[in-house]
């Protein structure tokens, strides 16, 4: 075993995300297949710590997999997958990838319908989420107070005490990005988060996430083109399995490559 | 609100005022009216309460508790066991194991063994009856058996996670291997006639009015505390935890629980619950066999929760009294039909009663309130 | 020794002589007080041929022998006949005392008999007589074999003869001879000459015949192992193909519905007592035919099981779809009122169901090895449902909308798929294949209310072994669980083989959860 330290100039920390490089997250080679069709072919990415970075493609592109990958519900035929310098992601399960901080969000948002607003938030919120723990876990007030931060950042401050299943569709991708950032994850992945908001909540949900950027970093997978534009950040285009362009959303909207896989030849 | 409260207290406040009220009442009907009215009433009084009502209502008790058990699972968790009565019989077979051997010489062969096992000609016990002989031995398997292979079972189906109707199935077909291997004489329970013939219990006649009494009241008390405990339980962050898994597991995963732990404690715990009542059971009625492992007897557990209302933790008790009590009367006074009558319930209850009786009380109350 | 002697002694004095009638002297023999005597001249007469030796022999086997002065008569309705001319006795002697026969003197009447029956013009009867020797010859028979085998005709019997000789020959006092038995029961397949050998071997003690003794013994172990295999194998193929009977069925109602149907089993349950109906029916009715009632009970037992699937669909399962556990609880009511139906109806009872001529008996492979043709049968009558599921699947248009209405419900309903109905004959034809799953089982198991119980947790086992939706992984998983067990019963009993084999499942499951032929893609899990 090589000592983790040589080199590096400073210590591992058991548990703690190594990102002396500034690179959140490390995705080289991966390939998926499902029966014989190529999902992720050879693909390779990286994400810069706190960076905000929108990925489009066409519908089978692979966006979603390579969701599926990162947070450990799909293992790589190939290719690894890392959390830092240090943190091999394959080899890791659902729960232990979100507890290192890597946070998602479904394409079709996912809340707790039966709890209501403030036990989804409760449920999601950084904490010690071991069994035995939760058995006895009581909320300290930094917690309530932390909790009540939230439902007024994501305005759902007077539905705090309501079933999350009786909330709108729109409520429903508010709290669950509001389920996110009680996680405290240093790295956000989203899944088309405007998907049906009118254009006034997707405006506020680009400040949002814009003002995330510096604390956090942000993968948006997104199809609304208007909201990339409004984001900013670099653009990552993904076209059958792999990287087909990067760059700012200009310099990537004028790629010939990308113009004839969205418009055909 | 920044002291922390202590844990006891917390866990009694977890039941409400008017939860504490009704079991108050409940407590002052099974403790203190019942049994004075079957041990110091005589006979012949309009008020007597007879054998036939104390032992199956201690049955039936029992029943409850399985029910509730079961309802922690099911109704909580969304995982349908339909194996638990093999919990239920472990417990029984264990704590008859300890009454068996407290027939000392009076069997029908005034032996030191089992009179089963002169049967098959045994000559000394076998390992696994060593000690049984003292009851806290007994106790300690009761609780420590079931909730071993519950464990083991439970943590290699959930982390592979398997659920849904897959692990409704293997669990039947536990139930089911666990029933043929108990079958069998050289299983060294009895095979096919279990166990039977019980003389007493910590030196008292098993017979006894007081006895008797005695198993009623503590099978009562130990419903209100699974009562008291699933009121915690589901109260807690885990209970929450507990249903946020129901309805979406993957979710649960991806912020950072592992599902795999939640199950497998309310799953244990569940295990360790039947058994209780499984050895509460045996020496009220006085005989276990491996019937008691059948598929059928499993799966009508699951009707008890159903009738009653599941996800809610009064619901499964109201259904294994309704449910049992109609079958004794029905065995009683028309055999034929039971059957009929129970697969009704199963199809009924399913089609038109989803949340049970306890839904028709709440969608009553709803409707007198608008 | 003595036995040996006269044998040796008749043997010689048989060769030249030609008999017209018994020898008197012989024939008291008979009643003689030495068993031994008696024997003896009970072999003399058998090997006589005269066509009076059976008689007498079997008077002497049914107590109808007497001595009546110097003379034996065969007593024969009320009749006497002189057993040495075949001559009536007129009047018949009133009480004359009969020959007592004891034990040991039986055996050797009946080896005689059967002897006896060696020479019969009756190809079957000399074929029968050779088998019913081949349990119990011995030395005394052994010239007897010899001039049966000169005579032979027919190929095989002439081959079982031969050996039947050579076990007669083991304890040949000439050691030249028993090396030859030896040799010659070495391509025997007979658990008892394997028996018989091996209590040969512990007192022989001629080394050369020890040594041929032992190379035999292998010969024979190898073949009956052999046997023995191929006989598991062939028992595990029998059980796989009844289970594969149980499960298709439910591959379509499970594993193409999704339906979770606890009442499988009573479906099967039900085709059996259709099948009971119909043979009741034949037997009142067509007393002649009965030997075909199974072929009418096919289609009789297909449509009423259908006819009852339909009606569990359409009132209860219909307003379950996609709520599994509820489904499960619903079909397992529905399970205990089709029990309780069928003890109503036929009473709580198993039904005798009897096999048709044509279905009974068995073909001999090897000599300790008979597979019968009830099970055979029912390996290609799995082959045949299995085969008209396919079609059905595959090739016809219910086929196309079924599998079109599971993959996606409201774009099948957009197209004009009728969903409602396909869902109604989807179910029923489940239901219908369960219902000659049943047909088979009435057959080979018992047939009564209970009888679909035990089905349930098996079928599931193949489809969920096999592969949910694949009829393929169906096929090798109920030939595998079928083999498996059979040859863990061989090795550790029935029930251990059958608590093994639901742990081997449930290991299984949660190895693989999607089975022997997994479909993998993004939407599984969902």
């Amino acid at each position: 075993m090589s000592d983790p330290n040589i080199g590096t100039g400073h210590f591992y920390v058991e548990g703690e995300v190594d990102l002396t490089h500034h690179v959140i997250l490390y995705l080289e080679d991966i390939s998926v297949s499902f029966d014989g069709f190529k999902a992720l072919n050879n693909l390779s990415l990286t994400i810069d710590d706190k960076e905000l970075r929108c990925i489009i493609g066409p519908n089978g592109a692979g966006k979603t997999t390579m969701m599926d990958v990162v947070t450990g519900k799909t293992r790589p035929d190939s290719g690894t997958a890392f959390f830092g310098q240090t943190m091999d992601l394959t080899q890791l399960s659902e729960a232990e990838i979100a507890h290192l901080g890597i946070g998602r969000k479904f394409q079709k948002p996912t809340v707790f319908e039966q709890h209501t607003v403030f036990e989804n938030l409760e449920l999601a919120m950084k904490t010690d989420k071991r069994a035995w723990r939760s058995l006895f876990a009581q909320l300290d007030d930094a917690q309530r107070d932390r909790i009540a931060d939230t439902l007024r950042l994501i305005r759902l401050d007077q539905q705090a005490d309501r079933l999350a299943g009786l909330l709108s569709h729109g409520q429903k991708q508010w709290l669950e990005i509001g389920m996110l950032l009680v996680q405290e994850p240093k790295l956000l992945l989203l899944d088309e988060p405007v998907a049906g908001m009118t254009d006034d909540e997707t405006a506020r949900t680009a400040e949002l996430f814009k003002s995330l950027a510096g604390q956090h970093s942000l993968v948006v997978v997104e199809h609304d083109m208007s909201f990339i534009e409004q984001l900013g950040g670099k653009v990552t285009v993904l076209h059958e399995g792999a990287v087909l362009a990067e760059g700012d959303l200009a310099t990537v909207q004028n790629d010939q490559r990308v113009i004839e896989v969205y418009l055909g030849r | 609100m920044a002291q922390r409260i202590p844990f006891t207290l917390r866990f009694l406040q977890a039941t409400s005022k008017s939860g504490w009220i009704a079991l108050g009442v409940f407590a002052l009907i099974t403790l203190v009216l019942l049994p004075l009215a079957h041990l110091a009433l005589p006979a012949g009084h309009p008020l007597h309460v007879s054998d036939y009502v104390i032992t199956l209502g201690g049955k039936i008790l029992c029943y409850a508790i399985v029910a509730v058990a079961m309802d922690m699972i099911w109704g909580f968790a969304g995982i349908l066991s339909l194996g638990h009565g093999v919990f239920f019989a472990l417990g029984g077979y264990a704590f008859g194991m300890y009454l068996m051997r407290s027939i000392g010489l009076d069997g029908v062969y005034h032996s030191n063994l089992p009179d089963f096992m002169v049967f098959l000609d045994w000559k000394a016990l076998p390992w696994y009856w060593q000690g049984t002989q003292y009851f806290l031995w007994a106790v300690v398997l009761v609780l420590l058996v079931p909730a071993l292979l519950a464990f083991v079972f439970g943590y290699f189906a959930f982390r592979s996670r398997i659920k849904g109707v897959y692990f409704s199935i293997i669990t039947q077909a536990m139930t089911y291997a666990a029933m043929l291997y108990f079958f069998r004489n050289e299983t060294g329970f009895g095979g096919n006639n279990g166990f039977t013939d019980f003389k007493r219990i910590l030196g008292y006649s098993i017979s006894a009015p007081g006895t008797r009494v005695t198993l009623f009241a503590l099978s009562a008390l130990m419903l209100m505390f699974t009562l008291v405990l699933g009121r915690y339980l589901i109260g807690s962050k885990f209970g929450r935890v507990l249903t946020a898994i129901r309805d979406a597991e993957s979710r649960v995963m991806f912020i950072g629980y592992n599902p795999l732990w939640y199950k497998l404690f309310v799953w244990t715990l569940s295990a360790v619950l039947c058994a209780v009542a499984g050895a509460l059971y045996v020496p009220q009625v006085g005989i276990i066999n491996p019937s008691e492992m059948s598929p059928a007897n499993s799966i009508e557990i699951a009707i008890w929760v159903a009738v009653g209302g599941r996800g809610t933790l009064i619901g499964p008790v109201i259904g294994a009294f309704l449910v049992n009590l109609s079958k004794s009367w029905f065995t009683m006074a028309f055999p034929e039909y039971w059957l009929f009558f129970l697969g009704l319930i199963f199809v009924l209850v399913t089609l038109f009663l989803p949340q049970g009786v306890v839904g028709i009380w709440r969608r009553m109350r709803g409707q007198a309130k608008s | 020794m003595r036995i040996l002697w006269i044998l040796f002694f008749l043997a010689s004095w048989y060769s030249g002589a030609a008999q017209a009638a018994l020898d008197p002297a012989v024939l008291r023999q008979l009643a003689d007080d030495d068993s031994d005597v008696k024997i003896a001249a009970i072999q003399q007469i058998a090997q006589s041929a005269d066509p009076l030796a059976e008689r007498v022999l079997k008077a002497l086997a049914d107590d109808g022998l007497a001595v009546v002065d110097t003379k034996i008569l065969i007593l024969e309705d009320e009749q006497a006949v002189d057993a040495a001319t075949g001559a009536a006795v007129v009047p018949a002697p009133e009480n004359p005392d009969t020959i007592v026969v004891n034990n040991r003197v039986r055996s050797a009447l009946n080896a005689a008999l059967a002897a006896l029956n060696l020479f019969n013009p009756d190809r079957a009867t000399r074929f029968s007589a050779t088998r019913a020797l081949a349990q119990s010859a011995d030395a005394s028979i052994a010239p007897l074999l010899t001039r049966a085998l000169q005579q032979e005709k027919d190929p095989e019997i002439k081959e079982q003869l031969t050996e039947v000789l050579a076990f007669a020959n083991l304890q040949n006092a000439d050691a030249a001879v028993r090396l030859a038995a030896v040799k010659t029961l070495g391509a025997s397949s007979r658990p008892n000459v394997r028996n018989a050998l091996e209590a040969q071997l512990s007192t022989e003690s001629v080394e050369a015949v020890r040594i041929a003794i032992q190379a035999s013994l292998r010969a024979i172990d190898g073949r009956i192992a052999l046997g023995e295999q191929v006989g598991r194998i062939f028992s595990g193929i029998s059980l796989g193909s009844v289970l594969l009977l149980a499960a298709l069925g439910l591959a379509i109602t499970y594993g193409v519905m999704g339906v979770i149907n606890m009442a499988h089993g009573e479906l099967l349950m039900i085709g059996a007592y259709a099948t009971y109906a119909v043979q009741s029916a034949f037997r009142h009715y067509f007393p002649a035919a009965l030997d075909w009632y199974v072929l009418a009970a096919i289609p009789v037992a297909f449509f009423s099981a259908a006819l009852v699937g339909i009606l569990m669909e359409r009132t209860v399962i219909r307003w379950l779809y996609g709520r599994t556990l509820e489904t499960l609880l619903a079909t397992w009511g529905l399970s205990l009122i089709l029990i309780q139906s069928a003890r109503v109806i036929f009473g709580a009872q198993n039904v005798e169901v009897s096999n048709p001529s044509w279905m009974s008996g068995g073909v001999s492979v090897v000599s300790n090895l008979v597979l019968p043709w009830n099970r055979i049968i029912i390996i290609g009558f799995a082959l045949f449902v299995l085969l008209l599921v396919w079609v059905l699947l595959n090739r016809t248009r219910l086929g196309m909308f079924v599998r079109a209405v599971t993959q996606n419900r409201p774009m099948a309903s957009c197209v004009g798929v009728p969903t409602g109905r396909i869902d109604s004959l989807a179910f029923g034809l489940g239901a219908g294949i369960a219902g000659l799953g049943g047909v088979a089982l009435s057959q080979i198991s018992n047939v009564g209310p209970d009888m679909g119980q035990g089905y349930i947790v098996d079928s599931f086992m193949v489809v969920v072994l096999g592969g949910v939706g694949q009829l393929a992984g169906s096929v090798w998983a109920a030939l595998g669980l079928g083999v498996v067990t059979k040859f863990l019963e061989g090795w550790a009993g029935a029930v251990i083989a059958k608590i093994a084999v639901l742990i081997f499942i449930i290991i299984f499951i949660q190895k693989r959860p999607q089975g022997l032929f997994a479909l993998k893609g993004r939407f599984v899990e969902n």
